[in-house]
């Protein structure tokens, strides 16, 4: 069982909630942050690191010697990422979606296979949960191969808790695609709205049944509330603000481990999340 | 040319848009640009008055042409995004746009048709001209997106006379935030004293002297872990990130928000608006 949590808006408590459902789950869980710009969860769960694996993405290296400079590359490439300048096929590596276009199309076999890093993968244990993030490289651009390699690592035989990118675009997409529930957290403003109802766009186009959770509950103002009563989305969990929550999520201490009374609240929340995924099972 | 300020954080919601909205109260000619492309907000301070709307159209999408379509699936073969499902339907949203489909298809069955990916648009706020952009839920392209919003930019200033752009920028460390940052005079950093705000804030200022753009340093809700707030400010000595400023948690900014409001126009005497007003005296001076 794959459960996403996204929010659309950055800082509305995905890390929170994604970390501390996996804590209140405690066995037979698996976590992998997607959020391979800026990965934070592993601070929360603390996991003992115990590989580490660097990611690479295939880009062309041409041969000049087999080149005959017919350009089939560059005009197959869409991307700009191979170019025939006078005499020379250059290549932008940084530029390459590794479509392998390019590598098709030489009829000389003149490009081979070379390497762009994209970053790392770090995998680990933290208590029961096993652990797993992606980590870009400072100066890479694509981060979507990346989330894919980590969302590759779930297995499927226990649950395992995604935490998705911020935004609505491509990144999100690669974290959420295919999973069997996504949890939404946003917080009750007209910025936590906006863009609620964009990530909640990307959602209904996937198809996946989602839920909300409301953090801040008490600040803001209704809109989130309406729009999640016009669109049917049910409300899961409030979480209200608290200066004390705050500060605990500073000191990266899970509000879980630190209040008891927030264990009881994120297993009721596990128990909403399984009794909606049964009802999808019957084919409510 | 015009010099520009791009307020960016690594991290998410630590105050980038709030203190964007500040500063464009507060400064005199300038043009605003919000490159946030897939969860812009900042339209909803400025309530924008719509000048020119225009479709982002950016790459292209195969469509397959059923009556040529001879099912033989090499397409399908050679797609490295799993984007064409077993009945022979594109899903566009795992479509990278590569064309390897378009390019090979032995019966010419699949076109290649321009892709729309968003709108942006040109408008006027009570603050002067405002440019901002919403690409489509789930959509490619967030840097090219970004890439040409900044360069209209420097053309509606070139037109107005005006020498700076202050631009409003995306979380994270990717192509979105690579698009926002290059070229630009400085980078504001507005990081929060939490252990994530800290860890997203070294990436962030390496992410700056990557493409060696100046970073500057604002500590929003400075007051919520003093030790940490003590970390990032020894940070970003280390990492040379000049420190401008800091802000105390002040729920102010989010009553200003739900009215449709700046700070600085909500509650202008707040201590949170007069210790803008500082970062942006201290600003001024690097830019």
């Amino acid at each position: 069982m794959l459960i996403a949590v996204a929010s659309g808006k950055g800082g509305t408590g995905k890390t929170t909630v994604a970390t501390n459902l996996a804590l209140t789950i405690g066995k037979d869980v698996q976590f992998l942050d997607c959020d391979v710009d800026e990965p934070d969860a592993h601070l929360f769960l603390r996991p003992e690191i115990e590989r580490s694996e660097v990611v690479k993405v295939p880009v062309p290296e041409v041969d000049e010697n087999l080149c005959n400079l017919c350009g089939k590359c560059q005009e197959i490439c869409q991307f700009k990422a191979i170019v025939l300048i006078a005499d020379r096929v250059l290549t932008f590596h940084e530029l390459c979606h590794s479509c392998g276009g390019c590598f098709e199309v030489c009829p000389q076999r003149a490009i081979s296979e070379g390497d762009r890093e994209l970053g790392i993968i770090e995998e680990g244990f933290a208590d029961g949960i096993r652990f797993v993030h992606g980590r870009l490289r400072i100066g890479e651009a694509m981060d979507g191969p990346l989330i894919r390699e980590v969302r590759k690592r779930a297995d499927d035989s226990s649950i395992t808790i995604i935490a998705a990118p911020p935004g609505s675009s491509c990144p999100v997409v690669e974290a959420i695609k295919g999973v069997d529930f996504v949890l939404l957290v946003t917080e009750p403003t007209p910025f936590g709205l906006f863009d609620l109802k964009i990530v909640h766009r990307v959602v209904e186009i996937l198809g996946i049944p989602c839920a909300l959770v409301i953090n801040r509950a008490d600040v803001g103002d209704s809109g989130v509330k309406e729009y999640a009563k016009e669109k049917e989305i049910p409300i899961l969990l409030e979480i209200p603000f608290d200066r004390r929550i705050l500060e605990l999520y500073s000191e990266g201490t899970a509000l879980v481990s630190a209040m008891d009374s927030w264990k009881e609240r994120f297993e009721e929340l596990f128990g909403k999340i399984k009794k909606i995924l049964q009802g999808e099972g019957n084919g409510k | 040319m015009a010099s520009e300020l791009v307020v960016i954080s690594g991290k998410g919601g630590t105050g980038k848009t709030s203190i964007v909205g500040a500063l464009s109260h507060l400064i005199s000619d300038k043009i605003i640009v919000d490159t946030d492309v897939d969860a812009s907000d900042l339209h909803l301070l400025l309530s924008p008055k719509i000048l020119e709307e225009h479709e982002f159209i950016s790459g292209h999408e195969p469509v397959i042409l059923r009556d040529r379509c001879t099912e033989c699936g090499l397409c399908r073969e050679l797609c490295k995004w799993d984007a064409i499902d077993e009945d022979f339907s594109v899903d566009t949203i795992s479509c990278e746009g590569c064309g390897v489909c378009h390019y090979f298809c032995p019966e010419n069955a699949i076109d290649f048709v321009d892709r729309i990916c968003g709108r942006w648009f040109i408008s006027e706020t009570r603050f002067g001209p405002f440019l901002y952009a919403h690409l489509d839920p789930g959509e490619e392209n967030s840097g090219k997106l970004v890439t040409l919003l900044r360069q209209k930019a420097g053309e509606v200033a070139k037109e107005k006379g005006v020498d700076f752009i202050i631009t409003d920028g995306p979380p994270g460390i990717g192509c979105p935030v690579i698009a926002s940052i290059g070229g630009a005079k400085a980078v504001l950093i507005v990081t929060e004293p939490t252990i994530s705000g800290i860890h997203d804030f070294e990436r962030i200022v390496e992410l700056s002297h990557h493409f060696r753009v100046p970073p500057l340093l604002c500590i929003n809700k400075s007051d919520i872990n003093l030790k940490n707030r003590e970390r990032i400010i020894e940070i970003s000595k280390r990492k040379g990130a000049e420190f401008i400023g800091e802000i105390p948690f002040d729920m102010t900014f989010t009553d200003a928000m739900v009215n449709g409001k700046t700070i600085m126009e909500y509650a202008p005497d707040s201590a949170s608006s007069l210790e803008i007003k500082r970062i942006w005296e201290r600003l001024s001076s690097y830019l």
